[in-house]
């Protein structure tokens, strides 16, 4: 695998379904890597101030447990939406790192 | 060479002016898009400014709205620090105040607001600022290294905020509102007086209910504040946080109706032919604030107000009915706010404000209209149902912590 060399990756698929590969950046928010990144959709219109879901995305079942934990206020926040899953987060409070490289998030629904 | 011509001119590069672009090209529209701006940077959010901005903690490439890169790629074309002044509706042009036109079939106004100045003397001396525009805060940090004193006019969010970060930052801050407490036209008492005690605990001298004679300066420069009962505050900054008047002139020259901004209807849609107005500006009726009509100081508000702009330009209309929702970060406090309070009949609050965690409940004929969250988040989350059902719970219902919101929510279905 590559994960390890070169530009970290994130595989996001927004809400129509479409897949894009984007280069990711260590210390930067999830979030703030998909709107760097150009989202088209109304995407963390708090600014990733844990206030309206609008980055609630699905983590891939296979990197849930690289990512730490889920803190009470995300998990209040995502109680809120109809579409939470197993693996749902707020982009925003997932600080992305070198070492996630190949991780892949899915825009949930908006509510 | 500008294109001059654009099927849909947006004015003002805010959250509205942004998402309306945005919410264009998502759903399909092909037609061409020139956001023009007094500002010349590109579309930022504007919270930050008075929060994480300010501090240092966020550098300005961290609060865009959409990279620059994502502009181009959607050919949205920007004209920046350029001032729509005069707006012809039936020949569909907009002035720039180099009298140049811009030729438009459809106009959205989201020019928002401008920072009200103090009226007094001395409200024009260099160390006075207002925290409207990236611009407005990046002249006042330049300032901060020679201040040690600063005097905040103001206490809605923005001055509260301000004060919050500058103590923060090691400067001995003031804080003057001229009501008799602060927040005093977004919050019910008890929030109000929690926050005052909180700034107060962290050394900020806060007084209410007093009043700004004038400003006195030297070499040009603000040296203090004086009060109208004569009292005198020394300070090297004043930091104005009096409010916004709402840019719109050119539309109510062009005979738009409105008053305290511009009228529109449940789709954003101006008295003008083929202008639409969102955000700040925009005096609408609110189902949350009871029917009246209202205009909203909010992300939120500018956000899907885009939306709908977006939808009656591409003619699959959908009214506004979105609720209410705001936050406020100030020291280690977050406030999450969903409704509207004002005009609240009854207040209940839920937990002990003494643990800074607590909820706000506000009731108006015994429905639930608005809660005030403070690290609270949870209540936050799904008090918002209660609100969206005008929920009529019990008062001693509500302060029962054991009883999780959700639980009223379910109820309230039936």
């Amino acid at each position: 695998m590559s994960a390890l060399t070169g530009t970290p990756k994130l595989v996001v698929t927004d809400r129509s379904g479409v897949e894009r590969t984007i280069d990711g950046e260590d210390g930067l928010s999830v979030m703030e890597i998909i709107r760097n990144a150009g989202a088209e959709e109304p995407f963390a219109l708090c600014g990733g101030s844990c206030s309206c879901a609008t980055c609630h995305v699905h983590v891939d079942p296979a990197f849930a447990q690289a990512i730490p934990g889920i803190a009470g206020d995300e998990n209040d926040v995502l109680d809120g939406s109809s579409h939470r899953g197993e693996t749902s987060r707020l982009a925003c409070q997932i600080v992305f790192r070198d070492e996630l490289s190949g991780l892949r998030v899915r825009i949930a629904p908006a509510d | 060479m500008l294109n001059r011509n654009f099927d849909v001119l947006i004015v003002g590069s805010g959250h509205g002016g942004a998402q309306t672009a945005i919410a264009l090209r998502q759903s399909g529209f092909g037609g061409t898009i020139a956001i023009v701006s007094a500002e010349d940077d590109l579309p930022y959010e504007r919270p930050p400014l008075s929060k994480d901005y300010l501090s240092g903690d966020r550098p300005f490439e961290r609060i865009l709205i959409r990279p620059a890169t994502f502009w181009r790629d959607k050919d949205i074309a920007m004209l920046l620090g350029r001032r729509v002044v005069s707006v012809d509706p039936q020949a569909h042009v907009a002035a720039l105040s180099d009298n140049s036109p811009l030729f438009y079939r459809t106009l959205v106004w989201a020019a928002g607001g401008v920072a009200r100045r103090l009226a007094c003397t001395g409200g024009d001396l260099a160390g006075v600022h207002s925290v409207r525009t990236r611009a407005d805060v990046d002249r006042l940090m330049r300032e901060l290294d020679r201040v040690t004193r600063v005097v905040v006019v103001g206490g809605g969010y923005i001055g509260l905020e301000a004060a919050a970060i500058l103590t923060q930052l090691g400067k001995r801050v003031t804080l003057l509102e001229a009501a008799p407490r602060v927040l005093a036209r977004v919050a019910g008492e008890p929030l109000s007086r929690f926050y005052e005690e909180e700034h107060r605990a962290r050394g900020v001298d806060l007084r209410v209910g007093v009043e700004v004679a004038c400003l006195e300066g030297r070499d040009g420069a603000v040296r203090r504040v004086r009060l109208a009962d004569g009292q005198a505050i020394d300070c090297e900054m004043v930091i104005v946080g009096i409010g916004i008047a709402p840019a719109v002139a050119p539309l109510l020259a062009a005979g738009a109706a409105g008053s305290d901004g511009v009228d529109v209807d449940e789709y954003c849609r101006t008295s003008l032919p083929d202008i639409l107005a969102v955000g700040d500006c925009a005096a609408h009726v609110n189902t949350f604030a009871g029917g009246k009509r209202i205009r909203l100081e909010s992300v939120q508000n500018a956000n899907d107000q885009a939306a709908v702009a977006a939808r009656s330009i591409v003619g699959a209309l959908r009214p506004y009915d979105a609720a209410p929702w705001f936050w406020s970060n100030q020291y280690d406090l977050r406030l999450q706010t969903v409704g509207l309070s004002a005009g609240h009949d009854a207040t209940v609050i839920r937990g002990d404000m003494a643990s800074r965690s607590f909820s706000v409940v506000y009731l108006k004929n015994r429905r639930v209209v608005a809660l005030d969250c403070v690290n609270s988040t949870k209540d936050y989350a799904q008090g918002r149902a209660l609100v969206a059902a005008r929920a009529a719970v019990p008062p001693d219902q509500l302060a029962d912590t054991s009883r999780p919101l959700k639980e009223f929510a379910a109820e309230a279905a039936i």
